[in-house]
C-alpha cells in the first residue's frame, strides 16, 4: 500500500511501488485523463505536475512522489493559471484528436506557473510533447494567450 | 488528360468493390484459419460484400432495408434537456467530422449545432451512407454524404412540423422553426423540439422535405467551434484506452519479432504465473499474452516471460532475411515494363527531337502511422449469446463481419462500439495481424470475462501495417524552348489498394496516383505501373500514393525545369495555360507568400529559398511553397504556404486546421520518419528511434482555402502531398542538391 497526495486528497493505492504514477492514475484510480503513448518519456501524453514541476508520470515510479503535491489534468482547472491554460486551449480550437493534449496543457500549466510571462523560445523549449496532429503552433499561441489573460 | 483511365484511391474507396468476387464462405472460413486469416484482400473485401445485409443492432430497426440515411430515427435523439443526440456514419479522429455533422444536419434540421452530442453509429445498414458503404476515410466523409445529412435533417425537421401541426390544431403550412422550436405566429404559440420529439419520430419521414435555401445558411460555410475542444483540453475525452468494463481482466501480448513466427516453449511460465496480479498466460497466434488484474503487472509479467519462438506457416510470414535495403535494392533492379496507368502521345518521337533528356530514380520509406493513442480492444460475452466489442476502428460493419467470422457468431451478435480515435491516419481499417482485437476476443472466451487488450507503444510499432516502399524510374526530356515534351515514369512496387481492393487489376491505383493525371500539359507521356509485392503488412496513410508520388514526381518536374534553363514555377503556370482551376490556384499561392520568388535570398539567419509544388488528391486542389534553411547540414523549414481548392467549404476553420495538420505530418515524412527492416523485424519499437516532427521543427504555417465552386473534395489528406517536394525543391534552389531520397535527413547537406 502505497499513500499518495492526488489533486488535494490523500489516496491509499494497491500497488507495487516501482509501478510508474501513470498506471497507478490510470488503471488503479481509475483517473483516465493522463495519457499513456510512449512509456519511455518521449511524447509527454503523461504529463503531470509533482509539486508544480511538469513531470512524465509513465517513467515515475510512484513510491518516488509519496510525500509530494500530485496534480492530473482532472484538478488542473482548480488552479487559477491552469483554468486560464484551459480557457486559452478551448478559445483557441487547439485539440483536434486530442490525445495528446492532456499532457499539452499540464506542461503548459507548469511553465506558466514558473514563468508567466514566457518568451517564444521559453515556449518551444518547455513545450516538448509530441503532438502527431501538428497542432503546434496552435498550442504555442494558445500559451501565448493564457500568458497575456 | 489523354488515356488517364484509373479511378484514384478515394473512387475506390467510395464504391462497392465489383472486380474481385468473394466465396459466398470466405468469413466463415477465418475462424478454421485462426485469429489472423491468409489474404486479407479476401478478408477485407469478403466484409465489404457483406454490408448490405448487416441489420442495425439497436432494437426496433424496421425490417426491410430504407435507403441509407434517410431513417431519422436511427440517426437523431431529440431530447427534452434542449440537446440532440447525433448517431454520426463517421468516428471522430481529430478531423473535425463530429461538428462538421452537426453543421450540416443542424443548418436543416434548424437547431444550433454546439447544442448536438455526436456519437459514431453501430453498424447498421441506415449508416452506410458512403455510396452505398461506410468507412471513415480516403478524405470522403463530407462530399460523400453531404446531400444525404442535409436530407436527414430536413426531413427531421419537417416531421417535427407535422407534430407540432397536429398538437396544435393548425395547418402545417402556418408553421416555421426557429432554432430548437417550431413556431405558430399567429397564435404566439411555439413548442420546443424536446416537447415534440416522441410524437415526431412515430411520422414516416418524408423525402421530399425542402431543403433550405443554401443563401441563408447559418452554420454550413461558417467556421464554427468543435464540439469537442473542452473536453479534449480537461481530459475528460474518452478513447478507446480509457474505458473499462465490470469485472474485465487485463491483458499485455508480447509478440513474436518477425511476423509469422509463433509462441512455443515458455520456460519459466510458473514463476511468471506467481508474479502480483497475475490471472493467467496464454498462448495465441504470434503472440503470448498475459491476464492480470492490472495492466502494468500483466505487461512486467508478459515481459518476463521467457519465449521460445518457433518458425510457423504462415502465408504472411516475414522472411528471415527480409530488409527494408534488401526490399528497395529489388524495386530497384525491376525493369519490366508493367502495364500503362497513362498514355499519350508519341513518347519515341518526342524523346527522339528533344533537346534534352533526364533521368533519375526516387524512393520513399516504410512509415508507421505513430498515432499517439496505442491500440486496445475491450470483448465481453454477453448471456444472450452477443458479444460486445469497443475498439478504435473506422469502418465498424468490416470489423463486425471479421469479428463475428473469428467469434463464431453471426455479425449481427457483435456489437461493435467506436469511440473517438486518439488519432488515425490510415492506421484503424482491417490489415492483418495488426490491431488487438482478435485477442481480446480469443481471450474472453477463454476466460469467460471481459477482457481488456492494450497494446505497448513497442508492440504497436512491430505489429503496425506501413506506408509502402515507394520507388519510381523517371525519364523527361525538354525541348529547344525548355518546356518538356516527354514525360515517362514507371512506379514499381505494391500499394493498399492493389493488395485489399483490385489485386487482380493490372493498375493498382494507389501506385500511381500523383504521377498519372497530372494536369500539366506535357506532348508525350507514359505512366507504367509494375508490381512488386512486398512481404510486410502494407496500409493506407494519410494521403496514401500521394503522401510520396507527388513528393516524386514534383520533384522531377523541377529537374526538368533545370534541364531546360526554366523557373519551376513559371514553368508550371505555362504547362497550366489550358488548367484554369490549377492555374488560378498556383498564382493564389504565389500572392499568399507574398509573390514568387525561388532565391536564394538573404534572410534572418542566413540564406534561404523556396520551391513550389501541385497536387490533385482526394478531389481537391492544392498548391504549396516553402522556404528553407541549412543551418549546419540541417534543413530548416522556416514557412510551408499552403493553398487548397476543396470546391466548397463545410466549416473554412477546420479546414484551415486540417491543412496545417496535414502539414506537420507532410514535414515530419520528408524530413525524418523512416521504419527499416533487419531480420524480418523492424528496427524502430518507440519514439526515440521512429521521430515525428517536435514542436522546435514546426513552421510557420499560412493557409488559404479558395472556394472555386467545384464538386465538393476532401479536406483531411490533400495538405500532405505537396510539402515533401516544396521543401526538396527549395532545397535544390538553395544548395544545388536534388533529394531523391526520404526522409531528406539522411541526406548531408552542404550549407547555402
Amino acid at each position: 500500500m502505497l499513500e499518495l497526495k492526488i489533486n488535494g486528497q490523500a489516496k491509499q493505492v494497491d500497488a507495487e511501488g516501482d509501478t510508474p504514477l501513470l498506471w497507478v492514475l490510470r488503471d488503479t484510480l481509475g483517473m483516465t485523463g493522463t495519457k499513456y503513448g510512449c512509456g519511455i518519456a518521449q511524447c509527454g501524453a503523461c504529463t503531470v505536475l509533482v509539486d508544480g514541476n511538469a513531470t512524465r508520470s509513465c517513467v515515475t515510479p510512484a513510491e518516488s512522489v509519496v510525500g509530494m503535491e500530485v496534480t492530473t489534468i482532472e484538478a488542473v482547472e482548480q488552479d487559477p493559471v491552469g483554468a486560464r491554460v484551459v480557457e486559452a486551449w478551448t478559445a483557441g480550437q487547439v485539440a483536434q484528436c486530442g490525445y495528446c493534449q492532456s499532457g499539452q496543457v499540464m506542461a503548459a500549466t507548469a511553465l506558466l506557473k514558473a514563468t508567466p510571462k514566457p518568451t517564444d523560445e521559453d515556449i518551444t523549449t518547455a513545450m516538448t510533447n509530441l503532438c502527431r496532429c501538428g497542432t503546434y503552433n496552435a498550442i504555442a499561441a494558445a500559451v501565448r494567450q493564457a500568458a497575456t489573460a | 488528360m489523354d488515356g488517364m483511365n484509373i479511378p484514384p484511391t478515394d473512387a475506390i474507396l467510395g464504391r462497392p468493390p465489383a472486380e474481385v468476387t468473394i466465396p459466398e464462405n470466405g468469413v466463415a472460413n477465418l475462424s478454421r484459419r485462426g485469429l489472423f486469416g491468409i489474404g486479407a484482400g479476401a478478408l477485407l473485401l469478403g466484409t465489404l460484400a457483406g454490408n448490405r445485409t448487416a441489420r442495425a443492432q439497436g432494437e426496433g430497426m424496421a425490417a426491410a432495408a430504407p435507403r441509407p440515411g434517410s431513417q431519422v430515427a436511427a440517426f437523431l435523439e431529440i431530447r427534452g434537456d434542449g440537446k440532440v443526440r447525433l448517431l454520426s456514419p463517421f468516428v471522430e479522429g481529430g478531423q473535425g467530422i463530429a461538428t462538421a455533422m452537426a453543421q450540416i444536419v443542424g443548418e436543416e434540421l434548424d437547431f444550433d449545432p454546439a447544442h448536438f452530442i455526436v456519437d459514431c453509429a453501430p453498424p447498421g445498414a441506415d449508416y452506410l451512407v458512403v455510396n452505398g458503404r461506410r468507412l471513415t476515410g480516403g478524405s470522403l466523409s463530407v462530399r460523400s454524404s453531404y446531400a444525404t445529412m442535409r436530407q436527414l435533417g430536413a426531413s427531421a425537421r419537417n416531421m417535427l412540423v407535422r407534430a407540432a401541426a397536429a398538437r396544435l390544431d393548425v395547418p402545417e403550412g402556418e408553421l416555421a422553426t426557429e432554432p430548437g422550436r417550431v413556431v405558430h405566429k399567429a397564435s404566439n404559440r411555439s413548442l420546443a423540439y424536446g416537447e415534440l420529439a416522441e410524437a415526431a419520430m412515430k411520422l414516416q419521414p418524408s423525402e421530399v422535405a425542402s431543403l433550405r435555401d443554401p443563401a441563408t445558411f447559418r452554420w454550413i460555410g461558417k467556421p464554427v467551434a468543435r464540439l469537442d475542444a473542452r473536453d479534449k483540453s480537461t481530459g475528460r475525452a474518452q478513447y478507446a484506452i480509457d474505458l473499462s468494463v465490470e469485472n474485465m481482466l487485463q491483458a499485455a501480448v508480447t509478440h513474436a519479432p518477425r511476423l509469422g513466427q509463433e509462441p512455443g516453449d515458455l520456460a519459466n511460465e510458473a514463476e511468471v504465473r506467481a508474479m502480483p496480479g497475475v490471472h493467467s498466460i496464454h498462448r495465441l497466434p504470434g503472440a503470448v499474452a498475459v491476464l492480470a488484474d492490472r495492466w502494468w503487472r500483466a505487461r512486467k509479467a508478459v515481459e518476463a516471460l521467457n519465449v521460445t519462438w518457433t518458425e510457423g506457416r504462415s502465408p504472411r510470414a516475414l522472411p528471415a532475411d527480409f530488409s527494408s535495403a534488401g526490399m528497395l535494392a529489388a524495386l530497384r533492379a525491376e525493369k519490366g515494363a508493367g502495364n500503362p496507368a497513362e498514355e499519350s502521345g508519341d513518347l519515341a518521337a518526342a524523346f527522339a527531337g528533344a533537346a534534352r533528356t533526364v533521368e533519375a530514380e526516387y524512393d520513399a520509406p516504410y512509415l508507421a502511422h505513430a498515432q499517439l493513442e496505442p491500440p486496445s480492444a475491450i470483448a465481453r460475452f454477453n448471456g444472450d449469446g452477443t458479444l460486445d466489442l469497443w475498439l478504435p476502428n473506422q469502418a465498424p460493419e468490416m470489423f463486425q463481419a471479421t469479428a463475428a467470422g473469428i467469434a463464431g457468431l453471426e455479425p449481427a451478435k457483435v456489437k461493435i462500439h467506436s469511440p473517438i480515435l486518439g488519432g488515425f491516419f490510415g492506421r484503424h481499417f482491417l490489415y492483418d495481424a495488426s490491431a488487438p482485437y482478435p485477442q481480446a476476443i480469443a481471450l474472453a472466451k477463454a476466460v469467460n470475462r471481459p477482457v481488456k487488450v492494450l497494446w505497448t507503444r513497442e508492440e504497436e510499432f512491430l505489429r503496425d501495417g506501413l506506408r509502402p516502399m515507394g520507388f519510381v524510374r523517371f525519364k523527361g526530356a525538354v525541348g529547344a524552348d525548355g518546356m518538356p515534351v516527354a514525360f515517362q515514369a514507371a512506379a514499381v512496387g505494391e500499394g493498399p489498394i492493389g493488395r485489399y481492393f483490385t489485386p487482380n487489376q493490372p493498375i493498382d491505383s494507389s501506385m500511381v496516383e500523383g504521377i498519372a493525371g497530372k494536369p500539366y500539359a506535357i506532348g508525350a507521356k507514359r505512366v507504367d505501373c509494375v508490381k512488386v509485392a512486398q512481404p510486410p503488412i502494407i496500409a493506407f496513410w494519410r494521403s496514401v500514393g500521394h503522401s510520396m508520388n507527388d513528393f516524386f514526381y514534383e520533384s522531377f518536374l523541377d529537374e526538368l525545369a533545370a534541364a531546360g534553363g526554366k523557373d519551376p514555377f513559371e514553368m508550371r503556370l505555362a504547362m497550366l495555360r489550358d488548367s484554369p482551376r490549377h492555374a488560378t490556384l498556383l498564382r493564389a499561392v504565389a500572392e499568399l507568400s507574398g509573390g514568387w520568388k525561388r532565391g536564394p535570398f538573404d534572410a534572418e539567419g542566413g540564406r534561404r529559398a523556396r520551391g513550389v509544388a501541385m497536387a490533385s488528391p482526394f478531389g481537391s486542389e492544392v498548391a504549396t511553397i516553402a522556404e528553407v534553411s541549412i543551418t549546419d547540414g540541417e534543413i530548416q523549414v522556416h514557412d510551408l504556404w499552403i493553398a487548397i481548392d476543396p470546391g466548397r467549404a463545410v466549416n473554412p476553420a477546420i479546414i484551415e486546421a486540417q491543412v496545417r495538420s496535414a502539414a506537420a505530418i507532410g514535414l515530419s515524412s520528408s524530413l525524418l520518419e523512416e521504419v527499416t527492416y533487419e531480420g524480418g523485424a523492424p528496427q524502430q519499437r518507440n519514439f526515440d528511434a521512429y521521430t515525428i516532427l517536435p514542436h522546435a521543427r514546426m513552421p510557420r504555417v499560412h493557409v488559404r482555402v479558395v472556394e472555386s465552386g467545384a464538386a465538393l473534395g476532401g479536406v483531411g489528406e490533400p495538405g500532405v502531398p505537396g510539402v515533401p517536394p516544396a521543401v526538396a525543391n527549395a532545397v535544390a534552389a538553395l544548395t544545388g542538391q536534388r533529394i531523391r531520397s526520404l526522409p531528406m535527413s539522411k541526406t548531408r547537406l552542404g550549407s547555402a
